[in-house]
């Protein structure tokens, strides 16, 4: 509960005491490089494998004369648009993106970087913090669109390639019965997640005390506590949203 | 010259820091002086504002530091420079651009003007052709080069260095030393150096500020240093067997 209460405390520093705005334009379009674009590759393997992975099990378990087979690839849809896409990929998110921010505070941090910064009279939380936050709330949507695009392309691969599924059959199973709702849905979790996930870790990272150790131990419950955060948070929109 | 007046610091209710007061005289290297965990480190961020002190006032040339507004506190920092114990570098940027930073920050020169001055104080503190290193791709004592080339890039008037040669061989620790003393010489300045190298006190104590557990038991120069009669302070500067033998002569 303390520790809610430091974080919450953290959040209030970011918008105080900023720099200028061209600054802030240059930090976040590094981050938002070294946050989107270097998990593009990550993002995309995962998610295909996990597409693939999910039509042949759906199909595993649709045996039945009486299901069309473009059931398949509609439960495929919905399953990655809903769930695999903004939540399975946000623990990926925390996997990668939360522990390296978590370890770069932390760093920091130890070797008194953030001293340093603040010596010059520099906003550190928001200097270093703000743009890692922003560019996650940015590319981690995009991240999710990438993600379920890669998911039913990998889906479509793996179905049609093995013969579970005709490439029509897929294609109207993934049109068929489409609400556009659950789209808005899955970016808005991508959103909250986005932001969970980096102003977790950065929070975690930002306050190490110690040294390398400790900066491993920060790295740890940055994914630990964001895992969690994102997955009550999952439960909380769903039953808000939906 | 920058002056203190009972500063106190305590963490959770263990008192690091027992109502310290002094001045630090400009144009002269100003040593704080103490073994290890008496809170030296704790006293200097207090001084630069990285730590807020429980009670007690900091002057920075009669300008009250401490009770300072947002703006003032800014124009002041502006004029401080700093050498971390580390170096603290900013990793992810080369050396040239580390020594940059606080330019790019702090003032509107053009890039020509910058580069300029990054040239004139690496050369400065006798660093040429590593503008393109990384900080990993150096050694300890081209660190604190670069950081002390960080720190007086922006001509401060106030320097400040936490320990400046820990970590480095006995010629390297003299060199930084007396780089640090020709600086403050050259340009003027007001620097406090936080040492426990009885080498840098007798080189560069201009004026010494000896801190035993947390309090100041007292306040001289290098030349009587020797003869202060203070018992702590005996223990801590006879500690060699070349000093014990100096001070039966
Ligand atoms: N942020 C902090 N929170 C709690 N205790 C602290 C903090 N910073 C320092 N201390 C405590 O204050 C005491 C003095 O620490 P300080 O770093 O000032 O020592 P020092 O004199 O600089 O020693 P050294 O020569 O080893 O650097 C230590 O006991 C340390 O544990
Ligand atoms: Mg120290």
């Amino acid at each position: 509960m303390k520790g809610f209460g430091r974080y919450m405390i953290f959040l209030g520093s970011l918008v105080v005491r900023r720099e200028s705005l061209g600054t802030y334009y240059k930090l976040v379009l590094e981050e938002c490089i070294l946050v989107g674009v270097k998990s593009l590759f990550l993002f995309a393997l995962v998610s295909t494998f996990i597409g693939a992975v999910t039509t042949v099990q759906t199909a595993y378990n649709l045996v039945s004369p009486l299901v069309p087979n473009y059931i398949i690839s509609n439960v495929v849809r919905e399953m990655t648009i809903l769930e695999l896409a903004p939540t399975i990929m946000a623990l990926i998110f925390a996997g990668k993106v939360g522990s390296s921010m978590s370890g770069n505070l932390g760093t920091m941090r130890i070797t008194e970087q953030i001293d340093a910064l603040e010596v010059m009279g520099i906003n550190a939380t928001s200097y270093l913090v703000l743009p890692k936050i922003i560019a996650s709330i940015l590319m981690y949507p995009m991240l999710v669109i990438f993600s379920g695009a890669c998911a039913l392309g990998g889906g479509y691969l793996v179905g049609t390639l093995t013969g579970i599924i005709s490439p029509t059959d897929y294609i109207y199973g993934l049109r068929y019965a489409f609400n556009e709702y659950t789209v808005t849905f899955a970016l808005t979790k991508a959103l909250v997640f986005g932001f969970l996930i980096s102003s977790i870790s950065c929070f975690k990272g930002y306050y190490t005390k110690g040294g390398a150790f400790e900066v491993g131990v920060a790295s740890t419950e940055a994914v630990t506590t964001s895992v969690m955060a994102v997955l009550i948070a999952d439960y909380l929109l769903a039953q808000l949203l939906l | 010259m920058i002056e203190i007046q009972n500063i106190s610091k305590s963490f959770e209710d263990k008192q690091i820091i027992h109502n310290i007061s002094g001045i630090f005289e400009k144009g002269k290297t100003n040593l704080i002086i103490g073994a290890s965990g008496t809170g030296k480190s704790v006293l200097l961020k207090s001084i630069v504002g990285l730590i807020q002190p429980d009670t007690g006032t900091v002057f920075y040339d009669g300008r009250n530091f401490t009770d300072a507004d947002k703006e003032m506190k800014a124009e002041i920092r502006r004029e401080i420079g700093m050498l971390f114990q580390g170096g603290a570098l900013f990793d992810s940027k080369s050396v040239e651009q580390n020594v940059m930073f606080p330019l790019n920050i702090l003032t509107k020169m053009s890039p020509t003007e910058k580069i300029d001055r990054v040239n004139f104080c690496l050369k400065r503190v006798g660093l040429e052709n590593v503008n393109n290193k990384m900080p990993s791709e150096i050694s300890g004592g081209m660190k604190k080069r670069v950081g002390i080339a960080r720190a007086i890039v922006n001509n401060p008037n106030y320097l400040f260095c936490d320990e400046p040669n820990s970590g480095l061989d006995p010629q390297t620790s003299i060199l930084i030393d007396e780089l640090i003393k020709e600086i403050t010489d050259d340009f003027e300045i007001t620097t406090i150096v936080v040492t426990h190298d009885m080498n840098s006190v007798m080189g560069i104590g201009e004026k010494i500020l000896f801190l035993f557990q947390g309090q100041k038991l007292w306040e001289g120069s290098k030349e009587e240093i020797m003869y202060s009669g203070v018992e702590e302070l005996d223990n801590f500067v006879f500690t060699n067997k070349v000093m014990q033998s100096l001070k039966k002569k």
